[in-house]
């Protein structure tokens, strides 16, 4: 169906427009549009879900292209892998969650609010559907204007800052990225400072860049790379550039940090699927590079479950379980092997559903105490006994149980990090132990016990749109936990394509450096970095031919 | 009477005598206007400018072949220069709206106001075409002296003095820096004219007189388009001067600037690129950390959108170090270019940035400080939305024209071999927006309930809805402009 992806990329768009002409008196119908709106969009978006190509190739599909700026090659150009479907798919299902999860929670500038989160939609499934360098670029960075607004109008006491905090941690990261873009764009073209360019028309066409990456030489795929890192290991976030999450997430309105963790981190993952592994795949595999990625990842398991576990507030806790969580994410990526790749990015549909679950959970507790210490409550489950029960659920699926999708993601990650290395899966075993500690103990302080706190013994259950908004959240987390077959067929034949780019990048490499070897070892012909990129052009065929036994 | 240049040259100019007779009759119409009644002027200046824009093409049409050299050399009608002149006749005519109440509802008289904008202006449009020295510098002064008493014209204000006074003796001082420069050149090239200039440098050796003649020349450019480190003055007059008088500044003389830097630089020193490049590359990375940072600790708009200005142009300078570097292997040199379409970027967003200064009006005068934006998207969300999208734009988020400006002009420098400085030139980017978002959180942020009122200007509010609509056309639809702006290059 041609001009689905347009359909739902601007459909949003189109419903805050209509918002604008509503009366912002009307709170009412201006809910409903919104709800309506996000809910057409999820609808819209089931064709990917029910696309076999999917299936059977790792190709784009759903493909549409148009002239945008033809003096620098820009196009309009979109199509969706099955990576990219599953993650469109988790956003329409998210946006149309948050519509209906904030009518009690929002009470002022109702109008402002359902605009932002409408056009927040629009630039998250821009993003996914983007096939064009410069389009998904202007996507990426237009999502972060009405994300700041929601963290900025509707958040917590210390909301200013954090707004402020989370668009300049994720613009330092972007810019750099765009930097990384015009790099690839003229060595496409004409060279880029002593890289001689590969003369092919001006484009930003990513499947092309994808199609060119044997080409490019090491030595830049590393710079790169890192550029590319920069941008997306600050939205993912990695270890060191984690810290604006915390405050985002404690800041932002519950629908803003539900759209936070559950798409907006998975957009810094789906960065390294799309651009930093099949465009600089011989970068990826370079030891160096992935050991590095590979152990920051750990130190993010680790070092986010810990300090989870000192957390006095339920919403920074959770904050902290999303880093620990990401650093699976990207541990299954640098594995370099399918399992890793695939459960890595069914991980990332899981944190989606599990983490932007709690995250409504804690949004719901807080309407009725405005308080999310975890000292503030206890013994809750004796008041609300149907909210404890879906707490519990998707607690539970968070930390992993089998039965649930965490178990299925991590399970997967675990067995691809071991194969890639044995050590590294030891690591990460202990942040499963301590995801389950943290949040064990979580539920065992806010839900057991007596009830210490007067104001706690008339909390009223969980109502019928609250259960309503949970309920689409723990079917998938089962669904995925007993079933997860047609998520993994939607990403197998993507993360295959992934995979084999990086195999045959170390092949290439591998049989480079023993060429280059010996040719430094004969007098009178020194290797400089052009012949080694010479090289690893031909090796690459070679190792296409050797790599489907091999793998 | 015989003339030493055929009378069709004055074809060339056409539009340059047109709007001075009019700036003239302007004047003397100004001494028997009363306080009050002095709208007629304002009107009759936009319509001389309007005039002045139809007479381009006419120009253009009559006068022959473009480009058209006129008055031996002195003056080139090309369409480098057609793209300058229409920019500057935009700028001040918007100026020109800015001003009507803003100077009506003074007690300052208006019509000589009306008449030095118009005098600046003609100034503006001799520098766009100049391609001699002299007539370079000529056109220079009198766009500065007009500029000079306009920036103290509300003279019982101390800060307009102040302002006036410093502009006046430092930029009086950078004309001579620029005139030795330019003697020192003379010397050494044996010609003023750009043409000739050019020819002689690339045979002569080089020499410490032709050096010192071009850093000269360059520090009076500098000067011109606030560039470290002969920014100084910008932010101070920026504050002192009228806020319509502030926005002039930031957009009309900078782009006439722009224009004579660069045909100096590439026409005239072109052969000697590789040389000053350098001295550019180190202004350019001083010129964005110094606005850049510098803007980060104002509170006061117009301070803020002067140190901002200092950063633009930093970014501008970009595109003309890239220009040095030569064409690529595709025959293509975007840094011209690239300058083009952020002029044309910035002069949007500013003027529209500086319309709402103007328009909001708190303690009966215009808005000073941040904090007098509080809670403007409740007041008139329209307002607050179109300052956004400036905000945005300035900051270079897409989909804004600032963006599309800023992507050329970075795209430029990696191309032309400058990594480092477009690594710092989008890291500054990403700074500024730091100080350009702490107006859109005191919009839409903050709730205050400050003393804002809306002045009722439609003229201006339309100025403004124009500047909202060509920065997201040109955010989102750039392709017209890329290729107008393709057309417009020196050869």
């Amino acid at each position: 169906m041609n001009g689905l992806l347009t359909l739902l990329i601007f459909l949003p768009t189109a419903g805050a427009v209509a918002l604008l002409f509503l009366p912002r008196e009307k709170t009412g119908a201006i809910k409903l549009v919104a709800t309506v709106t996000a809910g057409i969009a999820f609808v819209a978006s089931l064709p990917l879900w029910f696309e076999t190509g999917f299936r059977t190739s790792g190709d784009f599909l759903f493909r549409e292209t148009l002239d945008w700026i033809p003096s620098l090659g820009v196009k309009y150009a979109l199509g969706v892998d099955g990576i990219a479907a599953l993650l469109i798919l988790l956003t329409t299902l998210l946006s149309f969650i948050c519509m209906y999860a904030s009518y009690t929670a929002i009470t002022k500038r109702e109008k402002e609010y359902y605009v932002f989160l409408l056009l927040l939609e629009t630039g998250m499934i821009g993003v996914f559907c983007a096939l064009d360098f410069f389009l998904f670029y202007v996507f990426w960075e237009v999502m972060l204007v009405p994300m700041y607004f929601l963290i900025g109008v509707w958040g917590g006491p210390r909301k200013l800052y954090a707004a402020i905090k989370f668009f300049l941690y994720t613009l330092f990261g972007s810019v750099v990225m765009l930097l990384a873009i015009i790099a690839l764009y003229f060595f496409n073209t004409t060279g880029f400072l002593w890289w001689k360019g590969l003369g092919n028309a001006p484009t930003f066409d990513i499947p092309h860049f994808h199609a060119i990456a044997s080409q490019i030489p090491p030595d830049l795929q590393v710079w790169l790379f890192w550029a590319f890192f920069l941008g997306f290991a600050i939205k993912v976030p990695m270890f060191p550039f984690h810290t604006w999450l915390p405050d985002a997430h404690v800041e932002a309105p519950t629908a803003g940090s539900v759209i936070l963790a559950g798409v907006l981190l998975k957009m810094g993952t789906y960065g390294f699927l799309r651009f930093s592994l099949p465009i600089c795949p011989a970068a990826s595999s370079t030891h160096w590079v992935q050991l590095s990625v590979v152990v920051l990842s750990i130190i993010g398991i680790l070092y986010g479950s810990m300090v989870a576990m000192v957390q006095k507030d339920v919403k920074k806790l959770v904050a902290y379980s999303s880093v620990a969580h990401l650093g699976f994410v990207m541990l299954g990526f640098f594995a370099l092997n399918t399992a890793g790749i695939q459960g890595g990015i069914l991980q990332s549909i899981n944190h989606g559903l599990s983490t932007g679950g709690l995250f409504l959970l804690v949004g719901i507790i807080y309407e009725r105490r405005h308080t999310r210490m975890i000292t503030d409550f206890g013994g809750i489950s004796s008041v609300m006994p149907v909210y404890a029960m879906l707490f519990m659920v998707i607690l539970l699926a968070s930390i992993g149980l089998p039965l649930l999708n965490g178990f299925v993601g991590e399970f997967t990650i675990l067995v691809g990090a071991f194969l890639a290395n044995w050590r590294w899966a030891a690591f990460a075993v202990i942040g499963v132990v301590l995801g389950a500690a943290y949040m064990l103990w979580l539920y065992q302080r806010v839900f057991f016990g007596e009830v210490t706190h007067e104001e706690n013994r008339t909390l009223q259950d969980v109502n019928l749109r609250e259960i309503l908004t949970l309920a689409p959240l723990i079917v998938f987390c089962v669904w995925i936990g007993v079933y997860p077959k047609p998520f993994f067929e939607m990403t197998a034949k993507s993360s295959d394509k992934l995979v084999v780019a990086v195999e045959q990048a170390r092949l290439a490499r591998e049989a480079g450096t023993v060429r280059m070897a010996s040719t430094a070892g004969t007098p009178g012909t020194p290797a400089t970095p052009a012949t080694r990129a010479d090289l690893a052009a031909p090796a690459a065929p070679a190792a296409a031919a050797v790599l489907p036994e091999g793998r | 009477m015989t003339f030493p240049f055929p009378a069709s040259d004055l074809l060339v100019i056409l539009p340059e005598l047109v709007l001075t007779q009019l700036a003239l009759g302007i004047l003397l119409w100004a001494t028997v206007v009363r306080k009050g009644r002095e709208a007629t002027l304002a009107w009759v200046s936009i319509a001389s400018l309007a005039a002045a824009a139809v007479l381009i093409p006419v120009a253009a049409r009559l006068s022959g072949p473009l480009p058209r050299a006129a008055f031996g050399g002195m003056l080139t009608l090309d369409r480098f220069s057609i793209f300058f002149k229409v920019l500057v006749l935009l700028a001040t005519a918007v100026t020109i709206l800015f001003s009507l109440k803003f100077v009506g509802t003074s007690s300052y008289p208006g019509g000589e106001y009306y008449a030095l904008l118009l005098f600046s202006a003609v100034g503006m449009l001799f520098m766009a075409s100049g391609t001699h020295l002299v007539s370079i510098y000529i056109a220079l002064e009198l766009m500065a002296l007009s500029q000079y008493v306009l920036a103290g014209y509300f003279k019982r204000e101390t800060k307009s003095v102040e302002a006036a006074a410093k502009y006046f003796v430092l930029g009086a001082f950078s004309s001579g820096v620029l005139l030795y420069g330019i003697s020192l050149v003379y010397g050494a090239a044996g010609s003023l004219d750009l043409g000739d200039v050019a020819r002689s440098l690339a045979a002569t050796p080089r020499s410490s007189l032709l050096g010192v003649g071009i850093v000269l020349t360059a520090s009076g450019m500098l000067f011109k388009i606030a560039s470290a480190p002969f920014h100084v003055w910008a932010p101070d007059v920026y504050e002192g001067a009228p806020t319509p008088i502030s926005a002039f500044f930031s957009v009309g003389p900078k782009l006439a600037a722009y224009a004579i830097f660069a045909r100096i630089f590439f026409v005239g020193f072109g052969p000697r690129a590789g040389d000053w490049a350098p001295v550019l590359a180190a202004s350019a990375a001083l010129t964005m950390v110094v606005g850049n940072v510098g803007a980060l600790l104002q509170q006061n708009v117009k301070r803020m959108l002067g140190y901002s200005s200092i950063g633009h142009a930093g970014y501008a300078l970009l595109g003309l170090l890239a220009y040095a570097s030569g064409t690529d292997a595709r025959g293509e040199n975007f840094g011209l270019w690239a300058i083009l379409i952020y002029l044309a970027a910035y002069l949007l967003m500013t003027l529209g940035a500086f319309g709402l200064v103007v328009l909001l009006e708190a303690k009966g005068y215009a808005t000073e400080s941040v904090d007098d934006f509080n809670g403007l998207s409740k007041k008139n969300p329209l307002a607050a939305a179109a300052m956004l999208v400036f905000l945005l734009s300035l900051a270079g988020i897409p989909p804004t024209a600032g963006f599309v400006g800023k992507y050329f002009l970075f795209s430029a420098a990696m191309k032309a071999g400058w990594p480092s400085l477009a690594l710092l030139a989008v890291l500054m980017s990403a700074v500024s927006l730091f100080y350009y978002f702490r107006i859109a959180r005191a919009m839409y942020l903050v709730e205050g309930e400050g003393e804002l009122r809306w002045r009722e200007e439609p003229a201006v509010a339309a100025a403004v809805a124009v500047c909202v609509a060509g920065t997201l056309l040109l955010g989102i639809l750039p392709q017209p402009f890329v290729a107008l702006a393709k057309s417009c290059l020196l050869p």
